[in-house]
């Protein structure tokens, strides 16, 4: 009889180690697999029945021993029932997450058991120009925010001529309300290496990179033991699961600095440079790390891939609406009463997601504003939760989708300060090579200061309004030219917080 | 600061700096790599290890100095433990900012400072990725979720008896 609970470092945050070790000592055989994404049920155990894994959670190291007396090990006892029919998981369509917090992440065997390198094997059979054309079709598009199109980055990439090709992703998940990249990294690392591995054969590149940041130390771990285990069965280095394909990879860590989640900044850093922003052109898909053709995608854009080969373009683009195919993975946190991570097609709407799936705010308050896409991603009023999760419908209503994260926000906010902190955070993280972002966020934390003591308000605001504009357009990457984006939806949607009379308080 | 320190520690944190290069050497751009596993070893990236590092990397000093100053991870001063707590949105949404202050104040120190015994270095943290479980702490590399104010004195407590 196995008993599952999760190692992903978010159960373990509220003591899903001391609830392995509490069935341990008790003599249970636990199995630690990645996250089921629903956080707030963490620690989750769940224990195999003949219809499948039933759940139990939160469960406390305390309530261990009465769960296993009123029947825990049968799956007997009350609790959560079936977890796939648990609406969480019976609504969602997990292609990129199929196998997170069903397998211990580290298990070569249950990777291939549960429908792993199906897809790494279909592409090694394919020419890699075929492989790219079959990412083009799918509609996958970038899914670290900016929405690019996969295939057509890959196909600049394999079009290059050079010896000396890269692949590095970039799992420098850095915005608030993300932490996909992270779950998939401690959840199912091998989905990842194999979405690097086919990319390397698509565009002709023999080595990769990971840029994980160094908050995530689990990540780094298991990712590190995942490349080791890969190289032992074949599937990173010379001639991979028999063919012609040479490639291997490596992590590398980030150091704190959030700027090095735009792609030219991870590339310098990955050079062992400090984090600036290069400016493009040369694009990296063309004169990239080390001056060499370089795909740089998101560990979701990455993680997608051996699904699409596996089951075809064809049947990945038949998913989503407009030009947002597919699945993606959203993240609910903040203030959120049933927070995770939830994968599904393009178009379900931001109040489905908040509302009907999260539940609302975890303090039972009602919700004021939700940030969508990171810190550089606009907060969005109650009164726009009709939007449809869809890049376009977003970029119309001026917020955007980002990295699919979405931070939730009760009515005893302060929007004012929640401006003041978005330039705050941009003057700390700034890398300081134009002056736009890198004066530009010091003066807004100012110029804030100023309007919430009163100061000479209206004159204020219209620099403010005059600062967004130029920070907007005269930066030189999305840090100083997208930090107006929280500042002013704030101010376009909660005025009041702006205008008030008591407002620092 | 740097002509005061006993030379013993100059010593060490220039073999540090050699050995840490011998083991990347066969890294691409090994510099970040190396300063990681520096502060692993010593708590800190010591500012000695800057020239020893300039000539083995054939780069200038102002380059090893500027890598090193630019990312808020590597400390200028050792400490025996690290809290980071978390001020991004989400977990602003939850009480962050209040856990911040009470932090700084159950500790008297600011943010980015050394308790006084050299015990507890205080920093924030933009983002831990726990965020559907904030406030979020993370204590010597091991993140904490849905921390109050006595979880936050019980989490510090453990590494200070340590």
């Amino acid at each position: 009889m196995t008993v599952y609970v999760s190692r992903d470092s978010a159960s373990v945050s509220v003591g899903a180690d001391e609830v392995a070790a509490t069935l341990e000592r008790a003599g249970v055989q636990v199995l630690r697999t990645g996250s089921r994404g629903m956080l707030w049920l963490e620690p989750l155990v769940e224990v195999d029945t003949p219809e499948g894994r039933v759940g139990y959670g939160p469960v406390n190291p305390e309530d261990v021993g009465g769960l296993i007396s009123s029947g825990l090990l049968d799956g007997s006892a009350p609790g959560l029932g079936l977890v796939e029919e648990l609406p969480w998981m019976r609504t969602q369509n997990r292609l990129t997450f199929a196998r997170v917090g069903v397998i211990d992440p580290l298990s070569p065997d249950a990777h291939l058991q549960y429908g792993g390198n199906v897809g790494l094997q279909k592409a090694l059979a394919m020419e890699p120009a075929a492989v790219v054309a079959e990412v083009s079709d799918s509609g996958l598009r970038g899914r670290g925010g900016a929405g690019f199109p996969t295939g057509i980055k890959w196909k600049t990439v394999l079009g290059a001529e050079g010896p000396l090709k890269f692949v590095c992703c970039n799992a420098d998940e850095g915005d608030s309300s993300t932490f996909a990249d992270r779950m998939l990294m401690e959840g199912d690392p091998f989905t990842l290496i194999e979405g690097m591995t086919i990319a390397a054969h698509a565009v002709g590149a023999s080595e990769g990179y990971v840029y994980i940041r160094s908050e995530y130390p689990d990540a780094v771990a298991t990712m590190r033991a995942a490349i080791e285990i890969a190289r032992a069965q074949g599937w990173l280095g010379d001639n991979i699961l028999g063919s012609d394909l040479s490639y291997d990879m490596h992590v590398r860590v980030g150091a704190g600095a959030y700027i090095c989640g735009e792609e030219t900044s991870m590339l310098e850093s990955l050079e062992g440079k400090r984090g600036m922003v290069r400016a493009k052109p040369p694009i990296p898909a063309l004169e990239g790390l080390f001056g060499k053709p370089t795909v740089v995608n998101n560990v979701l854009s990455l993680g997608a891939v051996p699904q699409i080969l596996a089951k075809g373009a064809k049947a990945y683009a038949d998913l989503g609406v407009g030009r947002s195919r597919g699945t993606t993975i959203f993240q609910l946190g903040g203030n959120i009463a049933r927070g995770g991570v939830y994968e599904t097609a393009f178009g379900i709407t931001l109040g489905e997601l908040v509302n009907d799936l999260g539940g609302g705010t975890a303090s039972g308050r009602p919700i004021r504003a939700v940030q969508v896409g990171g810190p550089l991603g606009a907060y969005v009023p109650v009164e726009q939760f009709d939007l449809p999760m869809d890049y376009e419908a977003f970029a119309e209503a001026g917020a955007m989708v980002g990295h699919g994260g979405i931070a939730v926000f009760d009515d005893t906010v302060d929007m004012s300060w929640m401006a003041r902190f978005a330039f705050e955070f941009c003057a700390a993280e700034s890398c300081g090579k134009c002056t736009p972002c890198r004066i530009g966020a010091v003066r807004g934390v100012e110029t804030m200061d100023r309007i919430r003591a009163g100061e000479d308000r209206e004159k204020n605001l219209l620099l403010l309004d005059d600062l967004c504009e130029l920070m907007t357009d005269g930066s030189l990457c999305a840090m100083g030219g997208l930090t107006p984006l929280p500042v002013q939806s704030a101010r376009r949607h909660f005025e009041e917080d702006f205008t008030g009379k008591d407002l620092a308080r | 600061m740097t002509g005061l320190a006993p030379s013993a520690q100059v010593v060490a944190a220039e073999e540090c700096a050699r050995a840490a290069f011998a083991e990347h050497a066969g890294d691409r751009g090994p510099l970040m790599p190396i300063f990681h596993t520096i502060q692993e070893r010593l708590g800190y990236v010591p500012p000695e290890v800057e020239p020893v590092l300039a000539d083995l990397l054939n780069i200038s000093i102002a380059e090893v100095h500027g890598v090193r100053t630019f990312y808020h991870d590597f400390r200028h001063s050792p400490a025996a433990h690290t809290v980071l707590v978390c001020r991004a949105e989400a977990c602003q949404s939850l009480g962050g900012q209040a856990l911040m202050a009470y932090a700084e104040e159950a500790l008297g120190v600011d943010k980015g400072e050394v308790t006084p015994d050299g015990e507890i270095r205080l920093e924030q943290v933009f983002c831990l990725g726990n965020c559907a479980l904030g406030p979020s702490v993370m204590v010597d590399g091991r993140v904490h979720g849905r921390v109050s104010p006595a979880r936050f004195d019980a989490l510090v407590g453990e590494v200070r008896s340590t």
